[in-house]
């Protein structure tokens, strides 16, 4: 795919030519995972033996309902502890660092269900997104002469994202009165107040009106020519094609394929793993969430 | 009946000791839930802890009165660090079993006989306030407004006790406005979405519980002073819960509503008390609808009501703005 | 260490309610018309109250301070020390009790025609009983003539710490640690399993609809009252009393699921502010019990006094022995119930995933109704039970309520049999550690290990981990 090479940068070209096998080394990996587990009860949620996550490229994470891409997100941004594994983000083990220490390394996520902080004003959480604020320490922040001058820089910035995302006709408004899909664009946008390197969104596209759809892409791939990382969990197959530099196929916790996306979408085993099985409409997250709970309790049950 | 009795006996229980103790602990459950979301259960535990604070403090360890009071903040805050440290990871309903539950833990090994020496077993601890008393620099006589008069050291008390709430007030409004309360309204709103911006939740919770605790020692304080002793059975559940009702009436996540709602619960309970003492002499009450000795309780079911009435129709409640209450009812 | 928040279950229970709030107006009547209910189950106390009170009455009350957090629990002893002395199956009449605390009489009394004998106490602690060996009618002796005093420990909250004085011939009772056992086994087990009627109930109604019940021990003390009310107040033998008590009981807490839970639950009342509803409601509850049952503790009119049946190393009031058999009976029933039956498949489906269990054609809201029927008549039959060994008061339930969450979380939140093992486990600890600590800190015990079991593990001893995401 030469032709994509202009397209999509440096990162991209230096993918070009990889084997498309799941685990296969890339030549500046930004994210490594080894033999990461999961389990939930007798059920394994999450099998990956090995993955590598090159740096500066977008790449998709993609698979059928409960294949355990959410669970895998979780335990890479320090939200769930896996049973074995370990995993380095920029060289770094980040095995049992708290969440928190993860998103302050520059490894920020968002969530499946948008978390935007629905009784304070876009502006406050954008505002919240800035690390490394003295008038975030107890008592500095009684003496507001430490911390006014540096807000004004955080607010500055946070009014240039608004700009960027078109909320900034919003700032002044309570989070919980935008739509969805501008709450999407608020989480993506208050990410990227923590200054990360690697992005990680769950589902960017879930719940948003196809009218957002294309300026959503739009600031994924902003992301990439910044210079930014980008990881994400879509079932949106258009988006995956149009966007992704590199996509990963998980089905049933293991890592099944990953490649180009023509590639690995014209690979039968991707095929039979995933479009195959359950070509239908995608479920919603509270779906994914019931099967997987159905499961388990089937397996409990057989316990008992 | 007697209108003008009911109006006086009102109008004293404004600004009387209740109402301060009440708005002390509110404001302190108002930092825990109102800002932070944190579901305290527990914290009559704190005012205790500032309450055996000094009674023990005084009379068993022989410290000066100043020394006590340090005392009694110290514990408070060595008990949110023994709450904190474990619980602040579980879920909210779970941090209400664990805080309500050590309350009670508290209040029994306090009344119990293995610890008299300390706690003055069930009968408790006195003979502590004098320290407190003897910098009163009022002289003897009645001081205040009609029928919100008190007598010197009480005025002492109550003078001292609401420069407190003001002063506790102010901080946590300062405190609020600053980027660490906005670090408290986002765990409040979605814990792990702040976690995910690099804020280390589980810290800021623990301070939260600690300041809030430290409130609420104070609200001991002036129980404790208010009535020259220390009683392990005022500090069962029902005291949280009556400081939760104040709060919520006053509006949970407002500086000012803890307080406003202490002074207005507190004076709505002596109002229907004393409606109630004063209809019952007038016999327009019959002993089988409700005798003498239960009037008392009559306040606790108006606290029940007042509490699911408010949760139920106006969680943000008298001040709160609909669109930023801590507790959603939607 | 991981758990789930708790808005992950919010929004499922979220995602499939219905678009339609319920009406204000409609909920408002439906607070009003339990309140009137709660006047008509209390109405029959009063009543009752002009039934020949049961042995000596604690003293009488105060009147109500104007303390914000003084309950009325502080204004009355409801702690005293009783027993009933008899010789060779007879009671024995006339005989003089006193009660000493550090050398100071706190009070006396003499036996009844049935032997009984009750002295109430200013609280919790420890008290000298000595029996005046001199009113011992002729041919009466004790058994051990060195044993006419017994230092008695009361708890908080009982009204009759048993002092016995043994007369006449019989198996002798030593004191040791191996010795008091058994006794204390066979006590603990039956406390177990009384408790566990509460807490299968507690476990049963936060499973499917979430709420953490603070209001479930006042479901305890309305058993407790309503069988009261029917045995002394309308005359029934306690046994008939029991069984209209527990079919009352169903249909109360059926209606106050429909009248108040339900509403809120359609109006998406989240958990947190339904868990302070329940709050309100065992305040309202409590405190009209306090208004229209009185305060003080009364006992039953059939088997409250009774002497126990010697069963080689332990002795066992028959009355005692019959709690156990139906608790047992009744748990194993609800278990088996819960597993065998469709209701029980249904209800832990519901308990498992609401919107899985609504969109596989489960009415949830029904289940939900059950539940809360079940729940409040096990209550019931749970709150006469303890009211039997511990005596009918307003706080009776109030104060097994944090024992019953130390057994739900011991078992697992929201499992029946884990509320069943984990009951049995905090019933037998609270007794057993009465061999090592005073027994006024046994209640301290059990909430420790609630504590560390929720600090260590949340999910309860046979609950699963929890998942996140």
């Amino acid at each position: 795919m030469p032709a994509d090479v202009t397209k999509t940068g440096a990162g991209a070209a230096a993918l070009a030519g990889l084997e498309a096998r799941p685990g296969v080394p890339k030549p500046d990996p930004i994210l490594v995972a080894d033999g990461v587990v999961r389990r939930f009860g007798g059920l394994t949620a999450v099998e990956v033996d090995h993955l590598e996550v090159q740096r500066g490229v977008i790449t998709a994470l993609i698979g059928p309902n409960g294949a355990g891409k959410t669970t895998f997100f979780n335990l890479l941004t320090g939200f769930d502890k896996p049973d074995e594994g370990t995993w380095a983000f920029e060289g770094k083990d980040l095995a049992g660092v708290p969440a928190y220490r993860v998103a302050r390394r520059g490894m920020v996520r968002t969530f499946q269900l948008t978390k935007a902080l629905s009784k304070m004003t876009v502006l406050d959480n954008m505002r919240l997104g800035a690390t490394g604020q003295r008038g975030e320490s107890f008592f500095r922040a009684l003496v507001p002469g430490v911390w006014s001058g540096q807000q004004r820089g955080i607010d500055e910035r946070a009014r240039d994202l608004l700009v960027r995302f078109k909320l900034d006709a919003k700032a002044s408004d309570f989070a919980g009165s935008l739509s969805g899909g501008q709450r999407k664009l608020l989480e993506m946008a208050r990410a990227l107040m923590v200054e990360p390197t690697l992005v990680m969104l769950d589902e960017p596209m879930a719940g948003v009106n196809p009218a957002l759809t294309q300026s959503l892409l739009g600031h994924v791939k902003d992301l990439r020519e910044q210079g930014m990382t980008v990881l994400f969990v879509e079932h949106d197959m258009d988006m995956v094609r149009d966007i992704s530099d590199w996509v990963v196929v998980m089905a049933q916790g293991r890592v099944v394929a990953e490649g180009p996306p023509d590639v690995v979408m014209a690979d039968p085993a991707v095929i039979d793993a995933y479009l195959g099985a359950h070509h239908d409409a995608p479920l919603s997250a509270e779906e994914e969430q019931a099967q997987l709970s159905a499961a388990e309790a089937e397996l409990e049950g057989g316990h008992a | 009946m007697d209108f003008g009795v009911i109006f006086d006996r009102s109008v004293f229980a404004l600004f009387a000791d209740q109402s301060l103790i009440l708005a002390l602990a509110a404001i302190g459950l108002n930092v825990h839930f109102g800002y932070t979301g944190l579901l305290n259960f527990g914290q009559v535990g704190f005012a205790a802890m500032g309450a055996y604070g000094i009674a023990s403090g005084v009379t068993y360890l022989e410290l000066p009165f100043g020394v006590s009071l340090l005392l009694g903040i110290a514990l408070a805050v060595l008990l949110a660090l023994l709450l904190g440290v474990p619980t602040l990871r579980l879920r909210a309903d779970y941090l209400a079993i664990v805080t309500i539950a050590s309350s009670e833990v508290i209040r029994l090994t306090a009344r119990s006989a293995e610890f008299r020496e300390q706690t003055g077993g069930s009968s408790g601890l006195g003979g502590f306030a004098q320290g407190f008393y003897d910098l009163n620099p009022f002289g003897p006589g009645s001081y205040g407004i009609g029928p919100a008069s008190y007598d010197s050291n009480r005025f002492f008390l109550l003078v001292v006790g609401w420069t407190l709430v003001v002063l506790c007030s102010l901080l946590v409004f300062l405190l609020m406005r600053s980027p660490w309360g906005r670090v408290l309204r986002g765990i409040r709103e979605d814990e792990d979405a702040v976690r995910s911006l690099g804020k280390n939740v589980v810290g800021y919770k623990m301070q939260s519980l600690i300041l809030g605790g430290v409130f609420g020692a104070f609200s001991g304080f002036a129980f404790a002073l208010a009535n020259s002793s220390v009683q392990p059975d005022n500090y069962g559940t029902q005291f949280t819960f009556l400081a939760f009702a104040a709060m919520i009436l006053g509006g949970a996540g407002r500086v000012i509503g803890p307080v406003v709602g202490a002074i207005l619960f507190q004076t709505l309970l002596v109002l229907v008390e004393n409606v109630l003492i004063e209809a019952k002499g007038a016999g327009y009450i019959s002993d089988a609808v409700l005798s003498g000795n239960d009037i008392g309780a009559v306040r606790f079911v108006l606290v029940g009501v007042v509490l699911m009435a408010l949760m139920i129709f106006r969680p943000q409640g008298l001040f709160g703005d609909k669109k930023e209450l801590a507790l959603d009812a939607r | 260490m991981l758990v789930v928040p708790s808005s992950t279950r919010e929004e499922t229970a979220l995602g499939h309610r219905p678009a339609v709030p319920a009406p204000r107006r409609a909920l408002r009547a439906v607070l009003l018309g339990l309140a009137a209910v709660l006047l008509l189950l209390t109405g029959g106390a009063p009543a009752a109250a002009q039934a020949p009170p049961p042995p000596p009455a604690p003293s009488a009350p105060a009147a109500p301070s104007a303390d914000p957090s003084a309950a009325p629990d502080g204004e009355e002893p409801v702690e005293g020390i009783a027993g009933t002395l008899a010789n060779a199956g007879e009671p024995v009449e006339g005989v003089e009790i006193a009660v000493e605390q550090d050398g100071q009489e706190v009070g006396t009394a003499t036996t009844d025609e049935q032997g009984r004998w009750r002295v109430p106490v200013p609280g919790p602690g420890d008290y000298t009983v000595l029996l005046d060996v001199e009113t011992l009618p002729e041919g009466t002796d004790l058994r051990d003539e060195d044993a006419s005093s017994r230092d008695v420990t009361v708890r908080e909250g009982q009204g009759n710490a048993p002092a016995l004085f043994l007369l006449g011939e019989g198996r002798s009772g030593g004191s040791s640690r191996l010795d008091r056992a058994p006794q204390l086994i066979v006590g603990g087990l039956q406390f177990g399993l009384v408790l566990a009627m509460g807490a299968i109930g507690l476990s049963l109604i936060f499973g499917t609809t979430g709420l953490t019940n603070f209001a479930h021990g006042e479901l305890i003390t309305g058993g407790a009252i309503l069988g009261y009310a029917l045995n002394v107040g309308l005359g029934l033998n306690l046994i008939p009393a029991t069984v209209i008590a527990v079919i009352v009981g169903g249909v109360l807490g059926a209606l106050l699921d429909r009248g108040l839970w339900r509403p809120l639950r359609k109006r998406g009342t989240s958990l947190i502010a339904q868990l302070v509803v329940s709050i309100g409601l065992s305040f309202v509850l409590r405190y009209l019990y306090l208004i229209y049952y009185e305060g003080s503790a009364r006992s039953y009119a059939q088997y409250s006094t009774q002497s126990p049946v010697d069963l080689g190393p332990v002795g066992v009031l028959p009355r005692d022995m019959v709690i156990i058999a139906v608790s047992l009976l009744v748990l194993v029933a609800v278990g088996l119930g819960l597993q065998r039956t469709r209701f029980g498949k249904a209800t832990r489906a519901v308990a498992d995933n609401p919107s899985l269990a609504a969109t596989s054609g489960i009415d949830v809201e029904k289940v939900n109704n059950i539940v809360w029927a079940m729940g409040t008549a096990l209550a019931v039959l749970g709150g006469i039970f303890l009211a039997l060994s511990q005596q009918v008061g307003y706080q009776l339930g109030q104060n097994a309520l944090l024992l019953l969450f130390a057994g739900v979380t011991l078992g697992g939140l929201g499992t029946a049999y884990g509320a069943l093992v984990g009951s049995l486990v905090i019933g037998l600890f609270t007794q057993l550690s009465t061999l090592f600590i005073a027994a006024e800190l046994q209640v301290v015990g059990a909430l420790v290990i609630l504590i560390l079991i929720l600090v260590v593990r949340p999910q309860g001893i046979l609950g699963s981990r929890e998942r996140v995401g």
